[in-house]
């Protein structure tokens, strides 16, 4: 272009007494890239490291894992590959810890072999990941220890046995630390295991065996052929590529909350973009005008800004990219707890590059928004400083970037998340979103303007008609703090749900401990101490182990073969822990059929009664035969009934149910359910138990509860991080906004206060705007988050949906808090200053 | 003498909600080159709009403005600024200086955007000529009144425009630098042989021009040559 040295000098030149005033716009785009690309450095670290660290995570090239020992036919199989193995069976227990006096729930991991072949097993000192293999000793979670106090040496027992221990375990094998907060790992050698006693006929008991394959053999094509013999007997193969595939996938979702925080940051940055770029062409109308009316034309006065624009947007999007390269390095810290491996925090080009592309494209798109109106400036502002631009006709550019924006949109959700309905869904979701707080922004000016209460005094009416007056920010703001305060409230309540869901078990005379582990002869004098306790034995069932093996006509195989049958893998492989009473449990409820109770002998058949929705994962109905093999014996049985079972009280709930008359001869353990009123009579009884019956496990509801509250609590802290950034920018956002206003304010009140109105005056009308704007803004994101997390409950959660007002309440107070102090530092020119200062200054 | 400008049959209608306001009608006059004139009238009587239509800064309802032969009012807004660039000089009231410009920067802008190579050896010419030499690197928030009003007169002076629209240029000022300002623009006109429009409500200012059309309620009342005038014109 002719004229390109002239545009850009005279870019640079503006630009100079201005950058300044263009900080809010460059922080916006800032913060929006920083979380962009942090979040997805770390994603694609994520991914590299599983990819590099898969072999250790599984520890082994290849796995077999059920919940029963392996058949004597696959052992064989396994036993035929070449290389060396290893065996761990995996069980929940209560560990005793006398020098403490202390009880404690614990994952218990019993190993035989040199496992793992790949990574090491990180213990305080070293050699206790090997001494333990061949001594009495044990490798306790080191959290754990920490917590009771223990030191190595100490002595622990588990079940029947007791151990010393041989070692701090500083991270659990393969899975993630906050797993250990519910029940802390402790690893013992599996010759040890039997004294403990704790594995009996129908014990859960995880078994996993572990082969450490030779260079060059095909572990996936082995477990390619084998698959359906293992699966049909219940046990599954895993290669080390599967398990990054599961890995993968298990992070799928995590990448999907982080990718959602960095497009609500994102998209609070664009609108920061757009009104400070508005802010800014705001002030240089008169500038611009004077050069149009020196000769320049609309479109070269336009590239003088866009130049500006575009270098500075340029600069900030850099910064962005630097920024979130830096914060990538504390996301892996955060979420460490979360995550079974270490992710490496080196420089990820492929996000800084995205976070390039992806900046620079929103930048320029929504700085085009207020951009391309200064090609419309007329020169006639020079002589008339209130001439308005004639509206109506409709620039055609507007419509152009708008639907640059919305394509740019899903092409970015598209790139994220490779989906493309699911993108588009999100687009429009998106869209509908903003389209609804505009909406609700433009009502809420009609309606305080039809319904204007005229009788309110002079301050309170002042505050409020500056809702609706010109140059109002009621838009924007609605939108940019409505969007951060539903993010938050969002939040909140959904923490808040899931802990009351989990405390309402509690609630009245519903059961809040399970012992279980209960051997036959254990029953009776278990029932009697727990009466003697003073507690109730609300409910003690026996639990037997039966494997299902044919079904209305076919065996389990030709089922599984069958892929249009489409039956449940889950339901048919499972070893299903039943058991036999001779009524319907009250908790339960017939949905159809008759519940019989007993089986007469003879040639009576034997009906059982199924979980509804266990039976359709069957594809079974009332009437129809099943076989299964009660631990070697065959067992034909009908369905008399279908049940459908509630899950939120904490009590045994079984898919199968026996009549009385078939299995008392066979092994089985008791479950024994009670309430406890307090948690000292639970720890005491707990105590009681546990030194008594060393096998019985009991796990009570407080400790479920301050489980699943400590992990609430690390994710909510993860979720309020990332938040942080939405936040962040939403309140460059609302300090913008309140700028745009700004200059419109202080004549306003300069005007008011030469007239005679007091500073307290002009302090409370001020003060009734900024609360009535946050007021507003965050009742409509609260509304928004109230509207979404009711679907996510009910939808996704699948949770009886109620709200506690008590955060919600605390999200409003801070989010109006916020807008009226940083409404009021931004006025504060306009008091502390006498009015003629302030009027010349105008004038200036 | 070639007409430079002439306006024919002109009228402005403002609409104001959906009522049409009638600033200007039925408006006749031509301006000879190297004319000095005034355009006089009481506040609201549409001076400062007959400016507007007669330097191309807006578009009139009905009637032409034509600059020489070429009709104004059918150029587009981009074909009226390329005029504006090449042909018209400006000076304001409230002088109107790019605050984020220095003094010279502000003088050099007309002829940048021709593309001139000597704009700023012109520039310094010009700011010398107004006595401000030694500020040229200032910013106007720098200068008084007067002196941005002097930066003004060197900026419309600067691509030696053919014809200067002046809205009540000393409106602004005290009554000696009103003086000042006034005896530079006359003079500055003079060796730079321009058209000069000065459009004031200050007869006293209107006086010292050649010829004073008066304007009332958007109509043209009298349009005489002045004959005590101080300009030569």
């Amino acid at each position: 272009m002719k004229n390109l040295k002239f545009l850009i000098r005279t870019a640079y030149r503006d630009s100079r007494q201005n950058r300044g005033k263009l900080a809010m716009f460059m922080s916006s785009i800032i913060l929006g890239i920083a979380a962009l690309v942090a979040i997805n450095s770390f994603n694609y670290n994520l991914v590299n490291d599983i990819d590099r660290q898969a072999a250790s995570l599984l520890g082994a090239d290849l796995t077999v894992n059920g919940n029963r020992e392996i058949a004597p036919k696959l052992k064989a199989k396994f036993d035929s590959l070449p290389g060396e193995s290893a065996r761990e069976l995996e069980l929940f227990s209560m560990a005793s810890l006398e020098d403490v006096n202390e009880m404690q729930f614990v994952r218990l991991k019993a190993l035989q072999g040199n496992f793992p072949f790949y990574g090491k097993l990180k213990t305080v000192p070293v050699e206790a990941a090997t001494d333990f293999r061949n001594s009495n000793g044990a490798l306790v979670d080191d959290g754990f220890m920490i917590q009771h106090g223990l030191s190595v040496g100490d002595s622990i027992k588990l079940g029947y046995a007791t151990f010393y221990i041989a070692g701090r375990l500083q991270s659990a094998f393969g899975s993630a630390g906050v797993t250990s907060s519910f029940a802390p790992t402790i690893y013992i050698s599996l010759s040890e295991l039997n004294k403990t006693k704790l594995v009996k006929e129908g014990s859960l008991v995880d078994y996993t065996y572990y082969k450490k394959l030779p260079e060059g053999f095909d572990a996936d094509a082995w477990e390619e052929e084998q698959k359906m013999l293992f699966r049909n007997e219940g046990m599954r193969i895993t290669t080390v590529k599967e398990r990054k595939e599961a890995l993968n996938e298990a992070f799928d979702m995590l990448n999907y909350f982080l990718n959602a925080v960095a497009l609500v940051s994102l998209l609070l940055g664009c609108i920061g973009v757009a009104s400070s770029v508005f802010i800014y062409v705001k002030n240089k109308i008169p500038s611009i005008a004077v050069l149009r009316c020196l000769g320049l034309k609309g479109r070269q006065a336009f590239l003088i800004y866009f130049i500006q624009i575009f270098i500075l947007g340029s600069i900030a999007v850099a910064l962005g990219a630097f920024l979130g390269s830096f914060i990538q390095l504390i996301l892996p810290l955060l979420l460490s707890d979360f995550l079974p491996l270490e992710v490496t925090t080196v420089l990820s080009w492929k996000a800084i590059g995205e976070g390039l592309v992806v900046g620079s494209t929103v930048t320029i798109l929504f700085a085009l928004l207020p951009l391309i109106s200064v090609r419309r400036i007329s020169p006639l502002r020079t002589l008339r400083s209130s001439f308005e631009e004639e509206e109506g006709e409709r620039d055609y550019l507007s419509w152009l970037v708008y639907f640059g924006i919305i394509i740019s949109i899903f092409v970015f959700l598209w790139y994220l998340m490779s989906d493309l309905i699911m993108s588009a869904y999100f687009t429009v979701g998106l869209i509908l979103s903003f389209v609804l707080l505009y909406s609700v922004s433009k009502a809420i000016m009609w309606a305080v303007r039809k319904y204007f209460p005229r009788k309110w005094s002079f301050v309170l009416r002042q505050g409020l008609a500056n809702l609706y007056r010109p140059n109002n920010q009621t838009q924007t703001l609605l939108i940019s703090i409505g969007l951060g305060t539903a993010v938050l409230a969002m939040l909140f309540i959904i923490q808040g749900l899931l802990l009351k869901n989990v405390q309402q078990m509690d609630a009245g005379n519903q059961p809040n401990m399970i012992l279980y582990g209960i051997e036959t002869d254990q029953r009776d004098s278990l029932a009697a101490m727990t009466r003697e306790n003073g507690l109730p034995l609300i409910q003690q069932v026996p639990i037997v182990t039966i494997r299902l093996e044919e079904w209305k006509g076919r065996t389990k195989s030709e089922w599984l073969a069958d892929t249009v049958a489409d039956i449940s893998r889950w339901a048919a492989n499972r070893e299903a822990r039943v058991t036999y009473r001779d009524s319907l449990d009250p908790f339960d409820k017939l949905v159809a059929g008759k519940f019989i109770g007993e089986y007469k002998g003879g040639n009576d058949s034997i009906f059982v009664s199924l979980g509804a929705d266990f039976a359709e994962q069957l594809k079974v109905g009332i009437g129809d035969e099943l076989i299964y093999n009660v631990q070697g014996t065959r067992i034909k049985t009908y369905v008399s009934s279908l049940r459908k079972l509630d899950f939120t009280k904490m009590q045994a709930r079984f898919f199968i149910v026996f009549p009385t008359g078939v299995l008392e001869e066979a092994p089985q353990f008791h479950v024994l359910v009670t309430k406890s009123p307090d948690t000292k009579t639970t720890a005491e009884f707990r105590g009681k138990v546990v030194t008594a019956f060393p096998n019985v496990s009991v796990v009570d509801l407080g400790m479920i509860l301050q489980a699943l509250g400590d992990i609430l609590d690390k994710v909510s802290y993860i979720i309020k991080f990332m938040a942080a950034f939405s936040i962040l920018t939403g309140l460059i956002v609302l300090i913008s906004s309140l700028l745009l206003s700004k200059f419109q304010r202080i004549k306003e009140s300069v005007l008011l206060r030469t007239i005679g109105a007091s500073r307290k005056q002009i302090l409370q009308i001020n003060a009734t705007e900024y609360v009535l704007l946050g007021a507003l803004s965050a009742a409509t994101g609260i509304c928004i988050s109230l509207a979404g997390s009711f679907l996510l409950a009910t939808f996704v959660l699948e949770l009886p949906f109620n709200i506690q007002w008590l955060p919600i309440l605390a999200v409003f107070l801070f989010v109006v808090g916020l807008t009226v102090v940083i409404g009021m530092i931004n006025t504060r020119e306009v008091v502390s200053k006498s009015p003629l200062e302030v009027l010349r200054k105008e004038v200036e | 003498m070639r007409d430079i400008l002439k306006v024919e049959n002109l009228s402005k209608v403002y609409k104001s909600g959906s009522k049409n306001l009638t600033v200007l009608e039925g408006i006749n006059f031509s301006i000879k080159e190297g004319e000095v004139l005034s355009i006089v009238g009481p506040s609201g009587s549409g001076k400062t709009t007959l400016l507007g239509l007669c330097a191309g800064l807006d578009k009139a309802t009905t009637g032409t403005v034509s600059f020489y032969d070429t009709v104004i009012n059918t150029l587009t807004e981009d074909e009226r600024a390329a005029l504006r660039s090449e042909n018209v000089g400006f000076i304001f009231q409230n002088f109107q200086l790019i605050p984020t410009l220095s003094a010279l920067e502000n003088v050099m802008i007309p002829l940048e955007l021709q593309g001139n190579a000597k704009a700023k050896h012109r520039s310094l010419e010009l700011l010398e000529r107004v006595g401000l030499s030694d500020r040229y690197d200032h910013y106007p928030t720098q200068l008084s009144g007067g002196e941005q009003q002097r930066v003004s007169l060197a900026r419309a002076f600067s691509s030696n425009p053919k014809i200067l629209f002046a809205d009540e240029p000393t409106g602004n000022l005290d009554d000696e630098t009103s003086h000042n300002v006034e005896s530079l623009m006359f003079e500055l006109n003079k060796e730079e042989n321009t058209t000069l429009v000065i459009v004031t409500h200050d007869m006293e200012l209107a006086g010292k021009t050649k010829r004073i059309i008066q304007l009332k309620g958007g109509h043209i009342v009298s349009d005489m040559l002045n004959e005590h005038t101080t300009v030569n014109a």
